[in-house]
Protein backbone atom coordinates (compact mmCIF):
# COMPACT_ATOMS: atom_id res chain seq x y z
CA UNK A 1 0.00 0.00 0.00
CA UNK A 2 2.78 2.41 0.90
CA UNK A 3 4.42 1.63 -2.46
CA UNK A 4 1.23 2.43 -4.34
CA UNK A 5 0.99 5.67 -2.39
CA UNK A 6 4.63 6.49 -3.19
CA UNK A 7 4.00 6.03 -6.91
CA UNK A 8 0.70 7.93 -6.75
CA UNK A 9 2.17 10.94 -4.98
CA UNK A 10 5.16 10.90 -7.31
CA UNK A 11 2.75 11.01 -10.28
CA UNK A 12 0.89 13.90 -8.68
CA UNK A 13 4.18 15.70 -8.11
CA UNK A 14 5.19 15.19 -11.73
CA UNK A 15 1.87 16.56 -12.98
CA UNK A 16 1.98 19.56 -10.66
CA UNK A 17 5.51 20.41 -11.85
CA UNK A 18 4.54 20.00 -15.49
CA UNK A 19 3.92 23.20 -17.42
CA UNK A 20 1.59 21.58 -19.96
CA UNK A 21 -0.97 21.08 -17.21
CA UNK A 22 -1.07 24.79 -16.51
CA UNK A 23 -1.48 25.60 -20.18
CA UNK A 24 -4.48 23.29 -20.43
CA UNK A 25 -5.89 24.66 -17.19
CA UNK A 26 -5.54 28.19 -18.54
CA UNK A 27 -7.52 27.31 -21.64
CA UNK A 28 -10.19 25.62 -19.53
CA UNK A 29 -10.58 28.78 -17.47
CA UNK A 30 -11.37 30.85 -20.57
CA UNK A 31 -14.84 29.42 -21.32
CA UNK A 32 -15.63 28.99 -17.62
CA UNK A 33 -14.95 32.61 -16.77
CA UNK A 34 -16.31 34.08 -20.00
CA UNK A 35 -19.56 32.13 -20.02
CA UNK A 36 -21.43 35.24 -18.89
CA UNK A 37 -20.47 36.98 -22.15
CA UNK A 38 -22.20 34.23 -24.10
CA UNK A 39 -25.24 34.57 -21.93
CA UNK A 40 -25.65 38.19 -23.04
CA UNK A 41 -26.12 37.01 -26.61
CA UNK A 42 -29.31 35.26 -25.71
CA UNK A 43 -32.66 36.46 -24.53
CA UNK A 44 -33.59 35.03 -21.15
CA UNK A 45 -32.21 31.66 -19.96
CA UNK A 46 -29.28 33.79 -18.77
CA UNK A 47 -28.59 31.72 -15.68
CA UNK A 48 -28.89 28.41 -17.46
CA UNK A 49 -26.36 29.35 -20.14
CA UNK A 50 -23.73 30.31 -17.58
CA UNK A 51 -24.21 27.06 -15.70
CA UNK A 52 -24.30 24.91 -18.83
CA UNK A 53 -21.25 26.42 -20.57
CA UNK A 54 -19.22 26.24 -17.38
CA UNK A 55 -20.05 22.60 -16.60
CA UNK A 56 -19.55 21.54 -20.21
CA UNK A 57 -16.17 23.25 -20.34
CA UNK A 58 -15.09 21.48 -17.17
CA UNK A 59 -16.17 18.11 -18.62
CA UNK A 60 -14.49 18.70 -21.98
CA UNK A 61 -11.20 20.06 -20.69
CA UNK A 62 -11.21 17.43 -17.99
CA UNK A 63 -11.27 14.75 -20.65
CA UNK A 64 -8.54 16.42 -22.69
CA UNK A 65 -6.34 16.70 -19.62
CA UNK A 66 -7.15 13.14 -18.56
CA UNK A 67 -6.14 11.79 -21.95
CA UNK A 68 -3.09 13.89 -22.78
CA UNK A 69 -1.58 14.31 -19.35
CA UNK A 70 -2.59 10.78 -18.36
CA UNK A 71 -1.03 9.14 -21.39
CA UNK A 72 2.03 11.36 -21.10
CA UNK A 73 2.60 10.35 -17.50
CA UNK A 74 2.24 6.62 -18.15
CA UNK A 75 3.93 6.40 -21.51
CA UNK A 76 6.88 8.51 -20.54
CA UNK A 77 7.73 5.97 -17.86
CA UNK A 78 8.10 3.33 -20.53
CA UNK A 79 9.59 5.47 -23.26
CA UNK A 80 12.13 7.19 -21.05
CA UNK A 81 12.83 3.89 -19.33
CA UNK A 82 12.26 5.27 -15.84
CA UNK A 83 10.08 2.17 -15.53
CA UNK A 84 13.30 0.11 -15.33
CA UNK A 85 14.13 1.63 -11.99
CA UNK A 86 10.64 0.96 -10.57
CA UNK A 87 9.91 -2.45 -12.06
CA UNK A 88 13.26 -3.74 -10.81
CA UNK A 89 12.36 -2.89 -7.22
CA UNK A 90 10.29 -5.25 -5.08
CA UNK A 91 7.14 -3.55 -6.35
CA UNK A 92 4.51 -5.75 -8.02
CA UNK A 93 3.69 -4.59 -11.54
CA UNK A 94 0.03 -4.36 -10.53
CA UNK A 95 0.96 -1.86 -7.81
CA UNK A 96 2.74 0.26 -10.41
CA UNK A 97 -0.41 0.42 -12.54
CA UNK A 98 -2.66 1.12 -9.56
CA UNK A 99 -0.26 3.72 -8.16
CA UNK A 100 0.00 5.47 -11.49
CA UNK A 101 -3.78 5.46 -11.90
CA UNK A 102 -4.38 6.66 -8.34
CA UNK A 103 -1.95 9.51 -8.96
CA UNK A 104 -3.80 10.50 -12.11
CA UNK A 105 -7.14 10.43 -10.27
CA UNK A 106 -5.61 12.70 -7.61
CA UNK A 107 -4.52 15.10 -10.36
CA UNK A 108 -7.97 15.04 -11.96
CA UNK A 109 -9.71 15.49 -8.62
CA UNK A 110 -7.54 18.51 -7.96
CA UNK A 111 -8.29 19.94 -11.40
CA UNK A 112 -12.04 19.40 -11.16
CA UNK A 113 -11.94 21.08 -7.75
CA UNK A 114 -10.00 24.03 -9.19
CA UNK A 115 -12.26 24.43 -12.20
CA UNK A 116 -15.32 23.93 -10.00
CA UNK A 117 -14.13 26.73 -7.71
CA UNK A 118 -13.73 29.01 -10.71
CA UNK A 119 -17.24 28.08 -11.81
CA UNK A 120 -18.64 28.86 -8.34
CA UNK A 121 -16.94 32.26 -8.40
CA UNK A 122 -18.41 33.04 -11.81
CA UNK A 123 -21.87 31.98 -10.60
CA UNK A 124 -21.58 34.13 -7.49
CA UNK A 125 -20.39 37.18 -9.44
CA UNK A 126 -23.27 36.87 -11.86
CA UNK A 127 -25.82 36.25 -9.18
CA UNK A 128 -26.76 32.82 -10.51
CA UNK A 129 -28.38 30.62 -7.87
CA UNK A 130 -26.96 27.13 -7.48
CA UNK A 131 -27.34 24.18 -5.13
CA UNK A 132 -26.03 20.71 -4.43
CA UNK A 133 -26.68 19.85 -8.08
CA UNK A 134 -23.46 21.59 -9.04
CA UNK A 135 -21.45 19.33 -6.76
CA UNK A 136 -23.24 16.28 -8.14
CA UNK A 137 -22.49 17.31 -11.72
CA UNK A 138 -18.82 17.80 -10.86
CA UNK A 139 -18.69 14.46 -9.06
CA UNK A 140 -20.21 12.72 -12.07
CA UNK A 141 -17.70 14.43 -14.33
CA UNK A 142 -14.88 13.12 -12.15
CA UNK A 143 -16.34 9.60 -12.40
CA UNK A 144 -16.43 9.91 -16.19
CA UNK A 145 -12.82 11.11 -16.16
CA UNK A 146 -11.90 8.09 -14.05
CA UNK A 147 -13.32 5.74 -16.67
CA UNK A 148 -11.60 7.59 -19.52
CA UNK A 149 -8.30 7.66 -17.61
CA UNK A 150 -8.52 3.91 -16.98
CA UNK A 151 -8.76 3.46 -20.75
CA UNK A 152 -5.87 5.85 -21.32
CA UNK A 153 -3.74 3.79 -18.89
CA UNK A 154 -4.84 0.56 -20.58
CA UNK A 155 -3.87 1.82 -24.04
CA UNK A 156 -0.59 3.22 -22.72
CA UNK A 157 0.48 -0.22 -21.54
CA UNK A 158 0.76 -1.58 -25.05
CA UNK A 159 0.92 1.17 -27.64
CA UNK A 160 2.58 4.46 -28.53
CA UNK A 161 1.38 7.78 -27.06
CA UNK A 162 -0.08 8.89 -30.40
CA UNK A 163 -2.13 5.73 -30.86
CA UNK A 164 -3.07 5.66 -27.20
CA UNK A 165 -4.41 9.24 -27.48
CA UNK A 166 -6.34 8.33 -30.61
CA UNK A 167 -7.82 5.22 -29.00
CA UNK A 168 -8.74 7.13 -25.86
CA UNK A 169 -10.45 9.93 -27.76
CA UNK A 170 -12.31 7.35 -29.84
CA UNK A 171 -13.40 5.54 -26.70
CA UNK A 172 -14.64 8.84 -25.31
CA UNK A 173 -16.66 9.66 -28.42
CA UNK A 174 -18.08 6.14 -28.75
CA UNK A 175 -18.81 6.12 -25.03
CA UNK A 176 -21.18 9.03 -25.57
CA UNK A 177 -22.95 7.25 -28.40
CA UNK A 178 -23.52 3.83 -26.82
CA UNK A 179 -26.92 4.81 -25.44
CA UNK A 180 -28.00 5.89 -28.92
CA UNK A 181 -26.68 2.65 -30.38
CA UNK A 182 -28.85 0.70 -27.96
CA UNK A 183 -31.96 2.75 -28.53
CA UNK A 184 -31.61 2.60 -32.32
CA UNK A 185 -30.87 -1.12 -32.10
CA UNK A 186 -33.90 -1.87 -29.94
CA UNK A 187 -36.09 -0.04 -32.47
CA UNK A 188 -34.92 -2.43 -35.16
CA UNK A 189 -37.12 -5.25 -36.47
CA UNK A 190 -34.22 -7.70 -36.59
CA UNK A 191 -33.60 -9.67 -33.44
CA UNK A 192 -29.92 -9.97 -34.37
CA UNK A 193 -29.49 -6.19 -34.56
CA UNK A 194 -31.29 -5.85 -31.25
CA UNK A 195 -29.02 -8.32 -29.50
CA UNK A 196 -25.89 -6.98 -31.13
CA UNK A 197 -26.62 -3.40 -30.12
CA UNK A 198 -27.41 -4.58 -26.60
CA UNK A 199 -24.09 -6.46 -26.46
CA UNK A 200 -22.19 -3.41 -27.73
CA UNK A 201 -23.92 -1.34 -25.08
CA UNK A 202 -22.88 -3.68 -22.31
CA UNK A 203 -19.24 -3.99 -23.41
CA UNK A 204 -18.52 -0.36 -24.21
CA UNK A 205 -18.73 2.27 -21.51
CA UNK A 206 -21.87 4.38 -21.35
CA UNK A 207 -20.30 7.76 -20.63
CA UNK A 208 -23.56 9.61 -21.28
CA UNK A 209 -24.77 8.14 -17.98
CA UNK A 210 -22.42 10.53 -16.17
CA UNK A 211 -23.85 13.54 -17.98
CA UNK A 212 -26.33 15.03 -15.53
CA UNK A 213 -25.69 18.61 -16.64
CA UNK A 214 -29.10 19.10 -18.28
CA UNK A 215 -30.87 18.01 -15.10
CA UNK A 216 -28.67 20.26 -12.98
CA UNK A 217 -29.09 23.24 -15.30
CA UNK A 218 -32.86 22.87 -15.26
CA UNK A 219 -32.96 22.18 -11.57
CA UNK A 220 -34.39 18.68 -12.03
CA UNK A 221 -34.08 16.50 -8.93
CA UNK A 222 -31.76 13.49 -9.51
CA UNK A 223 -32.96 10.32 -7.80
CA UNK A 224 -30.46 8.93 -5.34
CA UNK A 225 -30.66 5.33 -6.63
CA UNK A 226 -29.69 6.61 -10.08
CA UNK A 227 -26.68 8.47 -8.68
CA UNK A 228 -25.62 5.51 -6.57
CA UNK A 229 -25.89 2.99 -9.39
CA UNK A 230 -24.09 5.31 -11.81
CA UNK A 231 -21.28 5.84 -9.31
CA UNK A 232 -21.02 2.07 -8.77
CA UNK A 233 -21.02 1.58 -12.53
CA UNK A 234 -18.20 4.10 -12.99
CA UNK A 235 -16.04 2.59 -10.25
CA UNK A 236 -16.63 -0.98 -11.37
CA UNK A 237 -15.96 -0.17 -15.01
CA UNK A 238 -12.74 1.69 -14.16
CA UNK A 239 -11.67 -1.24 -11.98
CA UNK A 240 -12.23 -3.75 -14.79
CA UNK A 241 -10.35 -1.69 -17.36
CA UNK A 242 -7.53 -1.16 -14.89
CA UNK A 243 -7.38 -4.90 -14.21
CA UNK A 244 -6.91 -5.41 -17.95
CA UNK A 245 -4.14 -2.80 -17.95
CA UNK A 246 -2.46 -4.52 -15.00
CA UNK A 247 -2.66 -7.88 -16.75
CA UNK A 248 -0.97 -6.56 -19.90
CA UNK A 249 1.59 -4.65 -17.86
CA UNK A 250 2.34 -7.74 -15.83
CA UNK A 251 3.06 -9.84 -18.90
CA UNK A 252 5.01 -7.40 -21.02
CA UNK A 253 8.76 -7.13 -21.52
CA UNK A 254 10.48 -3.79 -21.19
CA UNK B 1 20.39 -22.40 2.70
CA UNK B 2 18.85 -23.04 -0.67
CA UNK B 3 20.76 -24.54 -3.55
CA UNK B 4 23.02 -22.06 -5.28
CA UNK B 5 22.85 -19.53 -2.47
CA UNK B 6 26.65 -19.39 -2.52
CA UNK B 7 26.47 -17.62 -5.84
CA UNK B 8 25.08 -14.15 -6.30
CA UNK B 9 23.90 -14.80 -9.83
CA UNK B 10 23.38 -18.09 -11.61
CA UNK B 11 22.18 -18.49 -15.19
CA UNK B 12 21.41 -21.78 -16.85
CA UNK B 13 20.85 -22.11 -20.58
CA UNK B 14 19.42 -18.62 -20.81
CA UNK B 15 17.95 -17.84 -24.22
CA UNK B 16 16.25 -14.74 -25.50
CA UNK B 17 14.74 -14.53 -28.93
CA UNK B 18 13.11 -11.33 -30.15
CA UNK B 19 10.56 -11.19 -32.91
CA UNK B 20 10.85 -7.96 -34.81
CA UNK B 21 8.92 -6.19 -37.51
CA UNK B 22 5.76 -7.20 -39.31
CA UNK B 23 7.32 -10.42 -40.53
CA UNK B 24 8.17 -11.37 -36.93
CA UNK B 25 11.74 -12.15 -37.91
CA UNK B 26 13.67 -14.07 -35.29
CA UNK B 27 16.58 -12.35 -33.67
CA UNK B 28 18.56 -14.39 -31.19
CA UNK B 29 19.86 -11.97 -28.57
CA UNK B 30 21.18 -14.59 -26.16
CA UNK B 31 22.04 -18.19 -26.77
CA UNK B 32 22.28 -20.80 -24.01
CA UNK B 33 24.03 -18.55 -21.56
CA UNK B 34 25.51 -20.32 -18.54
CA UNK B 35 27.10 -17.99 -16.07
CA UNK B 36 27.80 -18.02 -12.40
CA UNK B 37 28.84 -15.00 -10.39
CA UNK B 38 30.18 -15.86 -6.93
CA UNK B 39 29.30 -13.76 -3.91
CA UNK B 40 31.70 -10.99 -3.06
CA UNK B 41 34.02 -9.18 -5.42
CA UNK B 42 33.50 -7.34 -8.65
CA UNK B 43 32.39 -9.12 -11.79
CA UNK B 44 32.83 -7.37 -15.12
CA UNK B 45 30.50 -8.30 -17.93
CA UNK B 46 32.03 -7.22 -21.20
CA UNK B 47 31.06 -7.29 -24.82
CA UNK B 48 30.68 -5.00 -27.79
CA UNK B 49 27.50 -3.00 -28.36
CA UNK B 50 24.64 -5.32 -29.17
CA UNK B 51 26.35 -8.40 -27.74
CA UNK B 52 23.42 -8.95 -25.38
CA UNK B 53 24.71 -7.44 -22.14
CA UNK B 54 21.67 -5.27 -21.49
CA UNK B 55 19.34 -8.10 -22.48
CA UNK B 56 21.04 -10.36 -19.93
CA UNK B 57 20.69 -7.71 -17.25
CA UNK B 58 17.01 -7.15 -18.09
CA UNK B 59 16.39 -10.87 -17.71
CA UNK B 60 18.19 -10.84 -14.36
CA UNK B 61 16.18 -7.91 -13.07
CA UNK B 62 12.86 -9.40 -14.19
CA UNK B 63 12.29 -6.63 -16.72
CA UNK B 64 12.01 -9.18 -19.51
CA UNK B 65 11.32 -12.90 -19.61
CA UNK B 66 13.72 -15.45 -21.09
CA UNK B 67 12.58 -17.51 -24.06
CA UNK B 68 14.22 -20.52 -22.42
CA UNK B 69 16.44 -21.26 -19.47
CA UNK B 70 16.45 -20.16 -15.86
CA UNK B 71 18.28 -17.66 -13.74
CA UNK B 72 18.51 -17.03 -10.05
CA UNK B 73 19.60 -14.00 -8.08
CA UNK B 74 20.86 -14.41 -4.49
CA UNK B 75 19.62 -18.00 -4.55
CA UNK B 76 16.08 -17.09 -5.53
CA UNK B 77 14.31 -17.13 -8.88
CA UNK B 78 14.43 -13.95 -10.92
CA UNK B 79 11.82 -11.37 -9.94
CA UNK B 80 11.36 -12.79 -6.44
CA UNK B 81 10.56 -9.78 -4.23
CA UNK B 82 12.75 -11.06 -1.39
CA UNK B 83 15.75 -11.09 -3.71
CA UNK B 84 14.85 -7.78 -5.36
CA UNK B 85 14.76 -6.14 -1.94
CA UNK B 86 18.46 -7.00 -1.57
CA UNK B 87 19.53 -5.91 -5.06
CA UNK B 88 20.47 -2.47 -6.30
CA UNK B 89 20.21 -1.68 -9.99
CA UNK B 90 21.37 1.09 -12.30
CA UNK B 91 19.96 0.81 -15.83
CA UNK B 92 21.91 1.73 -18.92
CA UNK B 93 21.78 5.40 -19.95
CA UNK B 94 19.25 6.03 -17.22
CA UNK B 95 16.54 8.61 -17.58
CA UNK B 96 15.24 9.77 -14.29
CA UNK B 97 12.37 11.82 -13.02
CA UNK B 98 13.88 15.16 -13.88
CA UNK B 99 11.25 17.14 -11.98
CA UNK B 100 12.53 15.70 -8.70
CA UNK B 101 15.44 17.08 -6.73
CA UNK B 102 18.31 14.76 -5.93
CA UNK B 103 17.09 14.26 -2.40
CA UNK B 104 13.43 13.70 -3.40
CA UNK B 105 14.64 11.24 -6.01
CA UNK B 106 16.49 9.09 -3.49
CA UNK B 107 13.59 9.38 -1.08
CA UNK B 108 11.18 8.09 -3.71
CA UNK B 109 13.21 4.91 -4.24
CA UNK B 110 13.56 4.50 -0.49
CA UNK B 111 9.77 4.53 -0.28
CA UNK B 112 9.54 1.83 -2.95
CA UNK B 113 11.65 -0.33 -0.62
CA UNK B 114 9.30 0.67 2.24
CA UNK B 115 12.16 2.10 4.29
CA UNK B 116 11.05 4.27 7.18
CA UNK B 117 11.45 8.02 6.96
CA UNK B 118 14.45 8.31 9.29
CA UNK B 119 16.39 5.62 7.42
CA UNK B 120 15.54 7.23 4.10
CA UNK B 121 16.77 10.59 5.28
CA UNK B 122 20.08 9.33 6.70
CA UNK B 123 20.82 7.09 3.71
CA UNK B 124 20.01 9.84 1.21
CA UNK B 125 22.33 12.27 2.96
CA UNK B 126 25.13 9.68 3.15
CA UNK B 127 24.76 8.60 -0.48
CA UNK B 128 24.67 12.17 -1.77
CA UNK B 129 27.95 12.63 0.06
CA UNK B 130 29.40 9.40 -1.42
CA UNK B 131 28.69 10.46 -4.98
CA UNK B 132 29.70 14.07 -4.30
CA UNK B 133 26.30 15.60 -4.95
CA UNK B 134 25.58 17.17 -1.58
CA UNK B 135 25.60 20.64 -3.08
CA UNK B 136 23.14 19.69 -5.81
CA UNK B 137 20.88 17.77 -3.41
CA UNK B 138 18.04 20.25 -3.57
CA UNK B 139 18.08 21.15 -7.24
CA UNK B 140 15.92 19.39 -9.81
CA UNK B 141 17.54 16.64 -11.87
CA UNK B 142 16.69 18.54 -15.07
CA UNK B 143 19.63 20.81 -14.32
CA UNK B 144 22.08 17.94 -13.71
CA UNK B 145 24.90 17.17 -16.14
CA UNK B 146 25.27 13.70 -17.60
CA UNK B 147 27.93 12.77 -15.08
CA UNK B 148 25.80 14.00 -12.18
CA UNK B 149 22.84 11.94 -13.43
CA UNK B 150 25.00 8.84 -13.61
CA UNK B 151 26.20 9.48 -10.06
CA UNK B 152 22.71 10.02 -8.63
CA UNK B 153 21.79 6.81 -10.45
CA UNK B 154 24.54 4.94 -8.62
CA UNK B 155 23.35 6.46 -5.34
CA UNK B 156 19.82 5.27 -6.13
CA UNK B 157 21.15 1.72 -6.60
CA UNK B 158 22.49 1.78 -3.02
CA UNK B 159 19.48 3.22 -1.19
CA UNK B 160 18.36 -0.21 0.06
CA UNK B 161 21.84 -1.20 1.30
CA UNK B 162 21.90 -4.07 -1.23
CA UNK B 163 23.95 -7.29 -1.14
CA UNK B 164 24.19 -7.35 -4.91
CA UNK B 165 24.57 -4.29 -7.11
CA UNK B 166 23.90 -4.60 -10.84
CA UNK B 167 25.18 -1.69 -12.91
CA UNK B 168 24.60 -1.48 -16.66
CA UNK B 169 27.37 0.59 -18.29
CA UNK B 170 27.99 2.77 -15.23
CA UNK B 171 30.98 4.53 -16.79
CA UNK B 172 29.69 5.24 -20.27
CA UNK B 173 29.66 8.87 -21.26
CA UNK B 174 31.66 10.03 -18.25
CA UNK B 175 34.79 12.15 -18.24
CA UNK B 176 37.97 10.69 -16.68
CA UNK B 177 37.28 12.27 -13.29
CA UNK B 178 33.71 10.96 -13.32
CA UNK B 179 34.91 7.50 -14.27
CA UNK B 180 37.41 7.50 -11.46
CA UNK B 181 34.73 8.52 -8.97
CA UNK B 182 32.44 5.70 -10.09
CA UNK B 183 35.38 3.26 -10.01
CA UNK B 184 36.12 4.23 -6.44
CA UNK B 185 32.47 3.93 -5.45
CA UNK B 186 32.42 0.42 -6.95
CA UNK B 187 35.59 -0.50 -5.06
CA UNK B 188 34.00 0.82 -1.86
CA UNK B 189 30.94 -1.36 -2.53
CA UNK B 190 33.22 -4.39 -2.73
CA UNK B 191 35.01 -3.42 0.48
CA UNK B 192 31.63 -3.13 2.20
CA UNK B 193 31.05 -6.77 1.28
CA UNK B 194 28.67 -6.28 -1.61
CA UNK B 195 28.82 -8.22 -4.85
CA UNK B 196 29.07 -5.95 -7.87
CA UNK B 197 28.05 -7.09 -11.33
CA UNK B 198 28.64 -4.47 -13.97
CA UNK B 199 28.67 -4.36 -17.71
CA UNK B 200 31.03 -2.21 -19.65
CA UNK B 201 32.83 -1.82 -22.90
CA UNK B 202 35.51 0.38 -21.34
CA UNK B 203 37.94 -2.44 -20.78
CA UNK B 204 40.62 -0.51 -18.96
CA UNK B 205 38.11 0.17 -16.19
CA UNK B 206 37.16 -3.49 -16.06
CA UNK B 207 40.80 -4.56 -15.97
CA UNK B 208 41.51 -2.13 -13.18
CA UNK B 209 38.80 -3.18 -10.73
CA UNK B 210 37.40 -6.62 -11.61
CA UNK B 211 38.50 -9.93 -10.22
CA UNK B 212 36.36 -11.96 -12.56
CA UNK B 213 34.89 -11.29 -15.97
CA UNK B 214 32.54 -12.75 -18.50
CA UNK B 215 33.00 -11.99 -22.18
CA UNK B 216 29.88 -11.99 -24.31
CA UNK B 217 30.23 -12.15 -28.08
CA UNK B 218 27.10 -12.04 -30.22
CA UNK B 219 24.87 -13.44 -27.51
CA UNK B 220 27.24 -16.24 -26.51
CA UNK B 221 29.55 -16.40 -23.56
CA UNK B 222 33.14 -16.75 -24.74
CA UNK B 223 35.00 -16.67 -21.50
CA UNK B 224 34.33 -16.52 -17.84
CA UNK B 225 36.94 -16.60 -15.15
CA UNK B 226 39.62 -14.50 -13.50
CA UNK B 227 40.98 -11.45 -15.25
CA UNK B 228 44.52 -12.19 -14.09
CA UNK B 229 44.31 -15.79 -15.33
CA UNK B 230 43.21 -14.66 -18.74
CA UNK B 231 45.94 -12.06 -19.03
CA UNK B 232 48.71 -14.22 -17.56
CA UNK B 233 47.84 -16.96 -19.98
CA UNK B 234 48.67 -14.62 -22.80
CA UNK B 235 51.98 -13.37 -21.51
CA UNK B 236 54.41 -14.72 -24.07
CA UNK B 237 56.84 -11.89 -24.66
CA UNK B 238 59.36 -10.06 -22.55
CA UNK B 239 61.02 -6.71 -23.04
CA UNK B 240 64.72 -6.47 -22.16
CA UNK B 241 66.47 -3.19 -21.49
CA UNK B 242 70.26 -3.17 -21.59
CA UNK B 243 73.11 -0.65 -21.64
CA UNK B 244 76.66 -0.53 -22.91
CA UNK B 245 76.42 -2.34 -26.20
CA UNK B 246 78.30 -1.93 -29.50
CA UNK B 247 76.52 0.02 -32.25
CA UNK B 248 76.20 -3.02 -34.50
CA UNK B 249 74.44 -5.02 -31.79
CA UNK B 250 71.30 -5.45 -33.93
CA UNK B 251 73.26 -7.61 -36.40
CA UNK B 252 74.98 -9.55 -33.63
CA UNK B 253 71.66 -10.41 -32.02
CA UNK B 254 69.81 -11.28 -35.26
CA UNK B 255 67.80 -14.46 -34.69
CA UNK B 256 67.69 -13.98 -30.96
CA UNK B 257 65.29 -11.05 -30.81
CA UNK B 258 62.37 -9.84 -32.92
CA UNK B 259 63.12 -6.19 -32.53
CA UNK B 260 65.92 -3.92 -31.37
CA UNK B 261 65.38 -0.21 -30.68
CA UNK B 262 67.77 2.35 -29.36
CA UNK B 263 66.57 4.93 -26.83
CA UNK B 264 69.53 7.16 -25.96
CA UNK B 265 72.03 5.07 -24.07
CA UNK B 266 69.60 2.19 -23.66
CA UNK B 267 68.68 -0.65 -26.00
CA UNK B 268 65.22 -2.17 -26.03
CA UNK B 269 64.74 -5.72 -27.20
CA UNK B 270 61.73 -8.02 -27.41
CA UNK B 271 61.63 -11.76 -27.57
CA UNK B 272 59.52 -14.72 -26.55
CA UNK B 273 59.56 -15.65 -22.88
CA UNK B 274 61.24 -18.77 -21.50
CA UNK B 275 63.94 -20.36 -23.65
CA UNK B 276 64.41 -17.48 -26.18
CA UNK B 277 64.70 -14.95 -23.34
CA UNK B 278 67.29 -17.08 -21.54
CA UNK B 279 69.40 -17.32 -24.73
CA UNK B 280 69.14 -13.59 -25.38
CA UNK B 281 70.19 -12.70 -21.83
CA UNK B 282 73.13 -15.16 -22.02
CA UNK B 283 74.32 -13.60 -25.27
CA UNK B 284 73.98 -10.07 -23.84
CA UNK B 285 76.04 -11.06 -20.80
CA UNK B 286 78.71 -12.47 -23.11
CA UNK B 287 78.80 -9.11 -24.90
CA UNK B 288 79.44 -7.46 -21.53
CA UNK B 289 76.14 -5.57 -21.45
CA UNK B 290 74.49 -4.28 -18.30
CA UNK B 291 70.94 -5.62 -18.05
CA UNK B 292 68.68 -2.80 -16.85
CA UNK B 293 65.34 -4.62 -16.74
CA UNK B 294 63.37 -7.61 -17.99
CA UNK B 295 59.62 -6.95 -18.19
CA UNK B 296 56.91 -9.44 -19.16
CA UNK B 297 54.67 -7.85 -21.78
CA UNK B 298 51.16 -8.39 -20.52
CA UNK B 299 48.52 -7.78 -23.16
CA UNK B 300 45.74 -5.45 -22.09
CA UNK B 301 42.26 -6.82 -21.80
CA UNK B 302 41.45 -4.63 -24.74
CA UNK B 303 44.12 -6.30 -26.90
CA UNK B 304 42.71 -9.69 -26.06
CA UNK B 305 39.17 -8.60 -26.61
CA UNK B 306 39.90 -7.14 -30.02
CA UNK B 307 41.84 -10.26 -31.00
CA UNK B 308 38.93 -12.33 -29.90
CA UNK B 309 36.46 -10.35 -31.95
CA UNK B 310 38.73 -10.59 -34.98
CA UNK B 311 38.89 -14.30 -34.41
CA UNK B 312 42.67 -14.25 -34.58
CA UNK B 313 42.98 -15.77 -31.18
CA UNK B 314 40.23 -17.27 -29.13
CA UNK B 315 41.09 -18.12 -25.54
CA UNK B 316 40.02 -21.59 -24.58
CA UNK B 317 36.48 -21.26 -23.30
CA UNK B 318 36.58 -21.95 -19.64
CA UNK B 319 33.00 -22.01 -18.52
CA UNK B 320 32.83 -22.70 -14.82
CA UNK B 321 30.56 -25.62 -14.10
Amino acid sequence: MSRIWAIATNTLREAVRNRILYALLFFAMVPITLSFLLSHLTVGEYHKIIMDVGLSAIALFGVLIAIFVGIGLVNREIERKTIYTIASKPVPRTSIVIGKYAGLVLVLGLLVALMGTAQVLVLLLNGVPFGAGLGIALGMTLLELMVVTAFAVLYSTFTSPTLASFFSLSTYVIGHLTEDIRSFGSASESRFVQELSAAVYWVLPDLEAFNVRMEVVHGVELPLPYLASTAAYGLLYSGLVLAGAALIFHRRDF
Amino acid sequence: MSEGSDSAIRMRGLNKVFRTGLLRRRFVALESLDLEVPRGGIFGFIGHNGAGKTTTIKLLMGLARPTAGTASVLGRPVGDPVALARVGFLPERPYFYDYLTGREFLDFYGRLFTLDEATRRTRATQLLETVKLTEAADTQLRTYSKGMLQRIGVAQALINDPELVVLDEPMSGLDPAGRRLIRNVILDMRDEGRTVFFSSHILSDVEMICQRIGILVRGRLHYTGGVADLLERHVNEVEVRAEVLPDDVAETLAGLTDRVDRHGAQWLMRCGDGEPATRLLARLTELGATIVSVTPLRPSLEDLFVQELDGTRVPTPEVTP
